[in-house]
């Protein structure tokens, strides 16, 4: 059972060959046997997980099975699910157990989902890396000295070594797609207000999307559907109609099935002496994916994004405002860390906001609180704002002549743990190329494209506003005729 | 642009973070660093250019003023560092 798809575990289980308790248990055993080395989840609790399975198998039984019913998935520990720790992983977190289930939560165990477990992540999913966690770094499972990528890397890390079949992320500037790259993932970061965010923890709220991570585009296509929808509890929430995102894939077969698709490519991207800014073996697993694409019948369209550039500056100046506002309910007075010494109510909250955050998202805060303060505001976060106007007019403009942009998901593989832990800089350009996505609100995918020394690199796919099905129906016909993303890391057994 | 260790030290305020002189001192050494990347921003004439708040241009929506919570004090409040009598306690303000 291990290492089949989501579709297939469930029609294990319609069959009865397995129970979903069965299914469950195998990967609490693996979870049990690998995770002390990955550190890829922050909680499990095999109690709780084998009572949803059995409430999963009753429902079944009783049929009134869809189709996640009895499949155990893990959760990013940045969703609250009732009566489950649920950390951000952050030392500020570190007590809270949840009260309520957020809505994504609730539609998963609606379907009849189990919660395996909670993955790790950046702190306050603030990081590119997985090594600001306050539970430690995660290990990438292709390469136990290298980085998962962040900030969905517990959930990235938990899929690729076959310890979940799928996992929850969430992305505000790349925390899908890059972990998804790194560790050879195939990750979906839909349209800004399509997942609900009501009980997802605040980063950057006008850029966070929580999203499915899995091994095909079949599969995150089966947990969309069950996370996409509707929800008055988020103000921004759409209230659009329901859809089936799996309904391309059924198209009748053929060996040109993306005749007619026209693939943008950004000159700041591909451009001779842009594409110095990715590492060449990248790069070139890029262009035989793109290669590939026109053998599948797509043509290919010269493209410009000219403000693409200041999409990292922009993105530096937005989400840490914002960031600055959502955490400051982090005071030590209704939930979470309180320093144990202080004097007075001023020193109880700088003391337990100290103690209680590490050093990137002080450092967030700081920068956040700055360009929002008196005499800042309109040179930064005015400033910053104007350009993500410009960075969306760009996409507005590209997709007028194409059907979805292409490039590399991340502008290297994955890198070495600590390499760059002390550049916050050079840990930043990580997600060159995912941040111009959020601002502009967009969907926008990864999938494995191939191998560098051994390790994986990721297509980046980008759709025009509510195009997922496409773009999940674009990379399903790319993973028919490639088994890139079938590879599993050698070193797990 | 350069940030000064003062002005560190009143956005840590501002902010309610504690900092440490050593804290202070490579806080702006990274924060530095981090603007001078922001700073590429300044060059681009944006006048006229409508700032985006957000990603849809949807008015707020609204909902009719209905109780849609059930009371979960004890819930909540058992999360709390420190409650008393159904009430939050933080060191006194006033004498």
């Amino acid at each position: 059972m291990i290492g089949r798809s989501v579709s297939a575990l469930a029609q294990a289980l319609t069959e009865k060959t397995i129970s979903s308790v069965e299914l469950t248990q195998l990967y609490l055993d693996r979870i049990a046997r690998h995770n002390p080395l990955l550190n890829a989840f922050i909680t499990v609790d095999g109690e709780k997980s084998l009572a949803q399975a059995k409430a999963a198998d009753e429902m079944r039984a009783a049929g009134l099975a869809t189709p996640l019913t009895g499949i155990p998935l893990a959760q990013k520990d940045i969703f609250c699910a009732k009566g489950w720790l649920t950390t951000c992983g952050s030392k500020m977190l570190n007590n809270f157990v949840s009260p309520y289930d957020a809505s994504i939560i609730e539609r998963f165990n609606a379907a009849g989902a189990v919660i395996l477990g909670k993955t790790n992540m950046d702190e306050f999913a603030m990081g590119s890396s997985n090594e600001t966690s306050y539970y430690g770094a995660v290990k990438n499972p292709w390469d136990m000295a290298r980085v998962p990528g962040g900030s969905s890397g517990g959930s990235a890390a938990a899929v690729s070594a076959l310890l979940a079949p799928a996992a929850t992320g969430t992305d505000t500037g790349g925390s899908i797609r890059q972990p998804a790259a790194l560790c050879n993932l195939t990750g979906l970061k839909p349209t800004y207000g399509v997942v609900s965010r009501y009980g997802m923890i605040a980063y950057a709220s006008s850029l966070d999307q929580g999203g499915p991570m899995a091994r095909s585009a079949q599969d995150c296509a089966l947990l969309l559907n069950v996370m996409a929808g509707f929800d008055e509890r988020d103000s921004t929430s759409l209230d659009r109609t329901k859809e089936d995102y799996s309904r391309e894939f059924s198209a009748v077969a053929s060996d040109k099935p993306l005749a007619g698709l026209r693939i943008g490519l950004p000159r700041e991207f591909f451009g001779t002496s842009e594409r110095s800014g990715c590492a060449p073996e990248v790069m070139q697993l890029v262009d035989a994916a793109i290669a590939e694409y026109r053998r599948l019948g797509a043509q290919l369209v010269d493209i410009s994004l000219p403000n693409m550039k200041l999409s990292v500056p922009s993105y530096y100046v937005i989400a840490p405002a914002e960031a600055s506002s959502n955490l400051s309910r982090f005071d030590g007075v209704r939930y979470g860390y309180r320093a144990p010494d202080y004097s007075d109510l001023n020193e109880m909250y700088a003391r337990s906001r100290a103690q209680g955050f590490g050093a990137e998202v002080k450092r967030r805060i700081l920068i956040g609180t700055y360009v929002l303060s008196h005499g800042y505001y309109d040179a930064y976060y005015l400033q910053a704002q104007r350009i993500r106007r410009l960075i969306a007019n760009d996409f507005v403009a590209a997709f007028k002549q194409c059907d979805v942009i292409m490039g590399p998901t991340s502008p290297s593989i994955a890198f070495k743990l600590g390499e760059k832990a002390a550049d916050p800089v050079q840990m930043y350009l990580s997600d060159i190329y995912t941040i111009a996505v959020n601002l502009a609100g967009l969907p926008g995918m990864s999938i494995p494209c191939g191998f560098a020394n051994g390790l994986p690199a990721g297509l980046q796919l980008i759709g025009d506003y509510f195009s997922e099905a496409r773009l999940l129906n674009v990379a399903h016909r790319y993973q028919q005729a490639n088994a890139w993303h079938l590879q599993r890391p050698q070193g797990i057994d | 642009m350069s940030l000064t260790l003062e002005q560190v030290r009143r956005v840590a305020h501002l902010a309610r973070i504690e900092v440490s002189d050593a804290e202070a001192l490579s806080t702006l050494g990274h924060l530095n660093g981090i603007f001078t990347l922001i700073e590429t921003m300044q060059a681009v004439d944006t006048r006229g250019v409508e700032p985006m708040a957000h990603a849809q241009d949807l008015a707020q929506r609204l909902r009719s003023d209905q109780v849609s919570e059930t009371n979960r004090r004890e819930d909540f409040q058992a999360l709390a560092p420190e409650t008393e009598a159904g009430l939050y306690l933080v060191p006194q303000v006033m004498e």
